[in-house]
C-alpha cells in the first residue's frame, strides 16, 4: 500500500511537470488520467470516452437533493451530499479519490511512511487561499486537528481521533504522527471533512479555500453561486466560468427541472425516473456503482429474531433479482449478504452468493420452529428502497409459511426512533471511503453502529491488525476472511448495492463515476465543460 | 325614505377602536399560549436539533459534545423563559442550526411570501368575488352549474398535482415558463411573470374556488331575505339590488371566509415552495421543524400567528364598515 502510494505520489508531480510545461489542455487532462489510471490495468476505458478537447467557459446549473437551514461550508459540519458537493467546490483535501477509490495528491504532493504511524506530508508550493493568503503547513494542521476538539463538535471527530499529533517541518511540510499504525491514511486524508481551510478560521460562511471556485455567494436553504478561481493551483481548472448550486429536494421537480431546461444537472435521481429522463432526447444517467446498500437488521441477540435458523432462512427468501429488477430498475448490483461492494478492491469474488430458496429457507425455520409464525418487521421509506423490498420479502416469505407483518413508520424520526432500536428492521448506509472505515463502524464488537448487535473478537482481531498490515496481499486475504465472517454470521442481509444516479443535459461533458458518491463522488465542478 | 331607528349605535370609529385596541390584548395572549404549546410540542418530537445538525453519521458522543454546547440539557422551562426574556427587545434569538439571528433569516424570507401572496390575491380576489356574485345572481342557471362543477374540481385537485401537472405542460413540454422560481427577481414585468405565473396559477386554483363558492353561498342567503323581497317588491333594479342592498349584508361574512383563504397563502404554501423551488416562509419552517431548531420555530409560528390575527381583524373591520346599520 506504501509503495504504491509512494507510485502515485510521484505520477502526482509527473502531473505537475505536465502542467508547468505549458502543453496543450488535453495532453495534460489525458497526462493526469494516465497517472491515475496507470494503477489498474484496463483503466484507459474510460479516459477514451473523455478524450475530448474540454471547452472553456458558461455558467452550470446544479441541483443537488437537498436544501435547508442546516447546509454548510463547515467542514467539520458537513453530513449529506449537497454539503459535500459545495466542499468540493470551494476547498481542496490534501488527497482525492480517482475512479478506482485510489487516493492521489491534490494538496500533498507526497504522503508517506516507514511504519505507517509517522507520516510525512509534503504539500504544494505557491498556492494561495481565495483571500489571497498563502498556503503552508500551519493551514493543514489546522484543518485536521481542529476535528478533535470537542468545541468543534465534528462529524469526523472519530476519525480524526488517530490523529495524536501534527507538527510542522518547515513552511511546506508536515509530520502526522497516529495512535497506532494505519495504512490507509491517504484514503482517509481524501474524506470531505478532511478538505483543508485557512489556519484560525472561525466563520466557515464565507468558503475561504483553495479550491477551483471563489464562494461568491452562500444562502442557506437557497443558493451558492462559485465564481472561477483564476489562480487554481490545477492550471487550466476549472472549465466553466460560474457554477449555480441549489437544491430541490422533491424528486419529481427535480427531474422536471432537467427536463425542462432549468438546470443542467439533476443529483440523485431516483430509478424509477430513468425511463421518462432517457425517453427525452438529450439528456444522460450518469450511473455510480458505489456501495450504497439498504439492510435488513436482524438483532442477532433478540429472542426469535436472533435465531442463527431464522436469520439464515431470512438470508435464502431475499429474492435478491427481483428487487435489483423492481425497485432499481437494475441499476444496480446483487448484495451477498457483506457490506463490502464489487467496486472496492478488497471485495472477495469468491464469496459464495446466496441463492433465492425457500424451500433450504422452509428447512431452517422448521429447525426454529417457525413456520406458521407472525414476525414484525419495521419499515419505512427513510430507507430508499425499503418499503419495496419488505413487500417483496413478505410475499416470499409465504412460500416458505412465515408471515412477516409489516410495520410501515414515517420518515421523520426514523433514524433516532426506530433503527438500531427495533430488533428487525431497515437501515441504509452510505458509502464509506475504505472497506476499513466501513467495517469500523458498522461490525467492529465495540462499532457505535453495529446494527445486528453480531460481535466475534476473531473478527475485531483481524479489522485491527488489517490497518497496520503493509503487505497488500496479506490485508486482501484478511478482508476476504472479514467478509466471509459477516455473510455467514451476522445479523445482516445486504439483497443489493443500490447505484448512485444523477441524471445530466448532453451538452455537459467530463462527467464519469468516481465510486464514493454521486456527481465524480461530490466533486464534479472542476471537471466538467460545457459543448456548445 | 327615512330608515326607522330602534337604538341608537355608537359611532363606526368607536367600535373598531375598541375592537382593535380589544385585540391587540388578547393577541398578546394568544400568541403567548402558542408559542408555549409550539415549544412543548416540538420537545415531543423525536430527536433533538444535535443529532438533526450531525445527520445520520455522527457518533453518540460527538452529538453529546454539540448538545452540551446549544444548553440541550437544560430542562425545558429554562430554554423557554430564555426565548421568552429576549422577547420584549424584539430579540427573537439564534437559530440553533447555524447560529444565524432568526430575525435576519426571516425577514429575507417573509418579503418573497408576502410578494407571493400578494400577487395571488390581486388575481384571485376580484375574480372569485365576482364569479361569486354573479353565480348567486344567476343561481340554477347553466352559467352557475357549469361554475359549481368547475369550483368543485378544482377545490377537490390536491395542489401537488396542480403543480406538477403545470410544470410538465408548460414548463417541460410548451417550454413557455421556467420550472423552478428560485430566483424571486422581480426587476421587470416579463422577469416577475415568468417566475410568478406557476406558482399564483397553482395557489389561485385552491383558493379561488374556495372563495368564490363561500360568496355565492353566503350572497345566497342574503338575496333570500324578506327585506330583499321588499326591495324586488318595490321595484328595485337588479343591478342596485345586489351591489346596494345585498351585498353590504353579505360582505361581513364574505370578508371573513377570504381572511381564511389568505391566511392560507403565508405558511400553507409548503408544496408550492417545494416545487418550485420558491424560497418561502413555509419552507424555512419546514425546515425549521425537522432540524428541531426551536427559535426558528417559534418565530414563523409568530408570523403566521400574527398575519392571521392580522388579516381576521381586518375582515372584521370591513364588516363594521359594510354594515349599514352602523354606517353613518
Amino acid at each position: 500500500m506504501i509503495d504504491r502510494w509512494l507510485r502515485e505520489a510521484k505520477s502526482g508531480s509527473d502531473i505537475e511537470s505536465c502542467w508547468r510545461s505549458g502543453t496543450a489542455t488535453r495532453r495534460g487532462v489525458l497526462c493526469l488520467a494516465a497517472a491515475a489510471a496507470g494503477l489498474g490495468a484496463g483503466g484507459l476505458a474510460p479516459m477514451s470516452a473523455r478524450a475530448a478537447e474540454p471547452k472553456r467557459g458558461g455558467t452550470i446549473r446544479v441541483a443537488g437533493s437537498a436544501a435547508s437551514i442546516k447546509d454548510t461550508l463547515d467542514p467539520a459540519h458537513a453530513s449529506n451530499s449537497t454539503d459535500y458537493l459545495r466542499l468540493s467546490m470551494f476547498y481542496n483535501g490534501l488527497t482525492v479519490f480517482d475512479e478506482k477509490l485510489n487516493p492521489l495528491p491534490d494538496l500533498a504532493l507526497s504522503v508517506d511512511s516507514k511504519d505507517a504511524i509517522v507520516w510525512t506530508i509534503k504539500l504544494r508550493e505557491g498556492v494561495t487561499f481565495h483571500d489571497g493568503s498563502p498556503f503552508g503547513a500551519e493551514d493543514v494542521i489546522f484543518s485536521l486537528m481542529r476535528h478533535k476538539d470537542p468545541a468543534a463538535s465534528s462529524v469526523g471527530r472519530p476519525m480524526a481521533a488517530q490523529f495524536k499529533s501534527a507538527v510542522a517541518k518547515g513552511a511546506h511540510e508536515v509530520e502526522l504522527t497516529l495512535e497506532s499504525p494505519n495504512a490507509e491514511l491517504p484514503s482517509i486524508l481524501a474524506v470531505s471533512q478532511f478538505v483543508i481551510t485557512k489556519k484560525g478560521t472561525e466563520d466557515f460562511s464565507k468558503g475561504i479555500g483553495t479550491g477551483p471556485f471563489i464562494c461568491q455567494m452562500f444562502s442557506p436553504g437557497q443558493r451558492s453561486v462559485g465564481v472561477r478561481n483564476p489562480t487554481y493551483f490545477q492550471s487550466g481548472k476549472p472549465y466553466v466560468d460560474q457554477v449555480v448550486f441549489f437544491g430541490i429536494t422533491d424528486n419529481a421537480a427535480r427531474v422536471n427541472a432537467l427536463l425542462s431546461g432549468d438546470i443542467d444537472i439533476a443529483v440523485a435521481v431516483p430509478a424509477l425516473a430513468t425511463p421518462q429522463i432517457k425517453a427525452a432526447p438529450g439528456f444522460e444517467i450518469l450511473e455510480t456503482r458505489a456501495g450504497d446498500y439498504t439492510d435488513l437488521i436482524m438483532h442477532v441477540d433478540a429472542p426469535t429474531i436472533g435465531n442463527p435458523d431464522f436469520i439464515q432462512a431470512i438470508k435464502y427468501l431475499q429474492d435478491r433479482q427481483r428487487i435489483l429488477d423492481s425497485v432499481m430498475l437494475g441499476y444496480g448490483e446483487l448484495g451477498n449478504d457483506q457490506p463490502v461492494p464489487p467496486a472496492n478492491p478488497y471485495f472477495d469474488a469468491s464469496l459464495e452468493q446466496t441463492p433465492f430458496d425457500p424451500d433450504r429457507a422452509k428447512f431452517h425455520l422448521n429447525k426454529a420452529g417457525m413456520v406458521g409464525a407472525h414476525v414484525p418487521l419495521v419499515c419505512s421509506a427513510a430507507a430508499t428502497g425499503a418499503e419495496d423490498m419488505a413487500v417483496i420479502l413478505q410475499n416470499s416469505a409465504q412460500l416458505a409459511g412465515l408471515n412477516i407483518d409489516l410495520q410501515r413508520v414515517p420518515v421523520d424520526g426514523y433514524w433516532s426512533n426506530y433503527w438500531l432500536k427495533a430488533p428487525f428492521a431497515y437501515g441504509n448506509i452510505n458509502p464509506r471511503p475504505t472497506a476499513n472505515i466501513l467495517l469500523t463502524l458498522f461490525f467492529g464488537s465495540d462499532a457505535p453502529w453495529n446494527e445486528s448487535h453480531w460481535k466475534n473478537p476473531a473478527f475485531d482481531k483481524l479489522l485491527a491488525g488489517s490497518r497496520g498490515e503493509i503487505d497488500p496481499a496479506k490485508r486482501k486475504s484478511m478482508y476476504a476472511d472479514m467478509q466471509r465472517m459477516i455473510h455467514n454470521e451476522a445479523g445482516i442481509g445486504i439483497p443489493i448495492f443500490l447505484s448512485h444516479l444523477d441524471a445530466y443535459a448532453s451538452r455537459v461533458k467530463g462527467l464519469h463515476p468516481v465510486p464514493i458518491g454521486n456527481v465524480m463522488g461530490y466533486n464534479f465542478a472542476q471537471y466538467v465543460w460545457l459543448d456548445g | 325614505m327615512a330608515r326607522p331607528v330602534l337604538f341608537r349605535a355608537p359611532p363606526a370609529w368607536y367600535i373598531i377602536l375598541r375592537l382593535v385596541g380589544a385585540r391587540i390584548w388578547m393577541s398578546l395572549v394568544l400568541l403567548l399560549g402558542v408559542s408555549v404549546i409550539v415549544f412543548a410540542g416540538t420537545a415531543l418530537l423525536p430527536g433533538d436539533v444535535a443529532q438533526m445538525i450531525l445527520g445520520q453519521g455522527a457518533t453518540p458522543e460527538v452529538v453529546n459534545a454539540l448538545r452540551e454546547q446549544l444548553h440541550l440539557n437544560d430542562p425545558g422551562w429554562l430554554r423557554y423563559l430564555h426565548w421568552l426574556g429576549g422577547l420584549p427587545t424584539f430579540d427573537f434569538g439564534d437559530s440553533l442550526v447555524n447560529g444565524v439571528p432568526v430575525a435576519e433569516m426571516i425577514s429575507g424570507r417573509l418579503g418573497n411570501s408576502l410578494l407571493l401572496a400578494a400577487f395571488t390575491s390581486a388575481l384571485t380576489v376580484p375574480t372569485a368575488l365576482l364569479v361569486g356574485i354573479t353565480a348567486a345572481v344567476w343561481r340554477d342557471s347553466l352559467y352557475d352549474r357549469v361554475l359549481n362543477v368547475l369550483t368543485i374540481a378544482t377545490v377537490s385537485l390536491p395542489q401537488f398535482l396542480i403543480a406538477t401537472l403545470a410544470v410538465l405542460v408548460l414548463a417541460v413540454h410548451l417550454h413557455w415558463l421556467p420550472a423552478l422560481s428560485y430566483r424571486v427577481d422581480i426587476s421587470s414585468p416579463m422577469a416577475a411573470v415568468r417566475i410568478f405565473t406557476l406558482p399564483v396559477l397553482t395557489l389561485a386554483f385552491g383558493i379561488f374556488a374556495q372563495m368564490a363558492r363561500m360568496t355565492r353561498a353566503v350572497l345566497i342567503n342574503t338575496l333570500d331575505d324578506s327585506y330583499i323581497w321588499m326591495a324586488i317588491l318595490k321595484g328595485v333594479r337588479p343591478v342596485r339590488l345586489v351591489l346596494h342592498h345585498a351585498l353590504p349584508n353579505a360582505l361581513g361574512p364574505v370578508a371573513n371566509a377570504v381572511a381564511l383563504s389568505l391566511s392560507f397563502l403565508l405558511g400553507g404554501v409548503v408544496i408550492v415552495e417545494t416545487i418550485f423551488g420558491y424560497p418561502g416562509l413555509a419552507k424555512l419552517m419546514v425546515d425549521a421543524v425537522s432540524t428541531r431548531d426551536m427559535p426558528l420555530i417559534q418565530g414563523c409560528t409568530m408570523i403566521f400567528c400574527t398575519g392571521y390575527l392580522v388579516l381576521v381583524l381586518i375582515a372584521d373591520v370591513i364588516a363594521i364598515l359594510a354594515n349599514p346599520r352602523l354606517r353613518r
